[in-house]
């Protein structure tokens, strides 16, 4: 999951920095993700995993770094599709 | 009656005494000569109100964000600008209040900001973000003997000329990216502001907001909290729109209450005879009713999750009902006041009648650009895309 996640996220969130050199905790909003960008992350997660982030989880703190998107995509028990 | 309630009231009472007696005799004067209401900040401080939001055991008065924002309602009645320096400062003093964590330096300077009731303004606005405050371009640059300096460009300070300490946003480090933000407090001999600009506004003159290169030398130890984003979700940024919404507010009553004199004095001057404006003034009435449904609505709902459920005050949903409150208030406020003018006619325009309301519309023209309309349009946009109920 982990990988598929980091596909999205390089591809949609315009980070400043190569995610290869990132840890799974590392802060991707301190590595540049804007709120916009993070908006697309999200979006094209809802569309790879094919779930609904309820309002609750859309927070900054749920899209802050790979590990806690994984985590979020989990207590969604999200599949990849 | 609790002792919390009774202070609250008392608090109250003086704030209104205050606006009565000291910021509306000389709020055509602030107004006309663009000048800091200086009576109205000096009584503010004699009441100890620059620290009402500093808790009991550090000093302050240990009040709540409802009494202030009903005390920004009361000076708007009178003085937009009074009212509106006196948002500015306690949105710095909550954000620091909730967010410090403890820190011995914060701890103690919220002591001396209630010793020596200390005025607060941000400079968290920069020249070539577009207006976007989650990105810095200026930084905290750090030197070889741990202490650290910046050097920001700041299209407004607002009463930058006459605050003892400023807040400051930047980006966390010379290598950090712009959405990486630091706030840092430096006191005025610490901070040099460089004037880059002049101050001759349409309305809001009293605040004095001129542009300035601000120049400032700290401590590591002046950057409050750990994470300045949080801190602008969970408080700036909605505890900004709250109080300012209350104080544009109190503005657009002060207007419908002229206009409401107005046709009181026409319908005397002619008892039993039609009163064409009262039913415009019917009208006005409709769009300040809205208007304050969707401000005592949104306070509401901030209290109940700022007590409750902190986390829900960071979630996209939480951002757009604030956002929107900055959006309707704004969009509103001078609405109502245009309508009053409408219902006094000429007397309404005319800057010194008892039904003048030039001042109160030119003041809530300046509620759009505070955080530019379409640039918070431009984030629901985005918001909108996801989220779920709104």
């Amino acid at each position: 999951m982990s990988a598929e996640i980091r596909g999205i996220v390089k591809e949609h969130a315009r980070l400043a920095v190569n995610i290869d050199g990132l840890a799974d905790d590392a802060s991707l909003y301190d590595a540049g993700m804007t709120s916009h960008a993070s908006v697309n992350v999200m979006l094209a997660l809802e569309d790879a995993f094919d779930v609904e982030f309820p309002d609750e989880l859309l927070k900054r703190s749920v899209f802050e770094s790979v590990a806690s998107i994984e985590a979020a995509l989990r207590s969604l028990d999200a599949q990849a599709a | 009656m609790t002792v919390a309630a009774d202070r609250d009231l008392a608090f109250l009472a003086a704030i209104r005494q205050i606006a009565d007696d000291v910021a509306a005799p000389n709020a055509d004067d602030v107004d006309r000569h663009a000048r800091f209401p200086a009576e109205a900040i000096d009584a503010l401080r004699a009441q100890r109100a620059l620290s009402a939001l500093v808790p009991a055991e550090l000093g302050g008065e240990g009040l709540d964000l409802r009494t202030i924002a009903a005390a920004c309602f009361e000076l708007g009645r009178r003085c937009g600008a009074t009212a509106m320096v006196f948002a500015m400062h306690q949105i710095q003093v909550a954000t620091i209040v909730r967010h410090h964590d403890g820190s011995d330096f914060f701890t103690g300077y919220l002591r001396r900001l209630a010793d020596e009731q200390r005025l607060i303004a941000s400079v968290t606005s920069e020249v070539g973000t577009g207006g976007d405050m989650s990105r810095s371009i200026a930084a905290v640059l750090p030197a070889d003997d741990g202490t650290c300096s910046f050097e920001k460009q700041a299209p407004t300070v607002s009463y930058g000329a006459h605050a003892d300490d400023f807040l400051t946003t930047l980006r966390r480090g010379p290598a950090a990216d712009g959405g990486d933000q630091v706030a840092v407090l430096t006191a005025r001999s610490q901070t040099e502001l460089e004037p880059a600009g002049t101050w001759d506004p349409l309305g809001m003159r009293g605040t004095c907001s001129p542009g300035y290169v601000v120049r400032g030398a700290f401590g590591p130890e002046q950057i409050v909290g750990a994470h300045w984003p949080t801190m602008a979700a969970e408080t700036m940024v909605p505890v900004s729109h709250l109080l300012w919404a209350h104080l544009w507010l109190g503005i657009a009553t002060d207007a419908f209450d002229r206009a409401r004199a107005f046709v009181r004095a026409a319908a005397r001057r002619a008892p039993g005879e039609p009163v064409p404006a009262a039913v415009r003034l019917s009208h006005v009435m409709t769009d300040l009713s809205l208007l304050r449904a969707e401000v005592r609505s949104a306070l509401e709902e901030y209290l109940a999750a700022a007590d409750a459920d902190r986390e829900r005050l960071d979630t996209m949903v939480a951002a757009l009902r604030f956002n929107n409150l900055k959006l309707a208030a704004s969009e509103q406020a001078p609405r109502v006041c245009q309508g009053a003018l409408g219902v006094c006619g000429i007397a309404g325009f005319k800057n010194d009648t008892p039904f003048s309301v030039g001042r109160h519309l030119r003041d809530t023209l300046s509620a759009c650009l505070m955080v530019a309309n379409e640039r918070i349009h431009q984030t629901n946009a985005g918001l909108l895309l996801i989220a779920k109920d709104v």
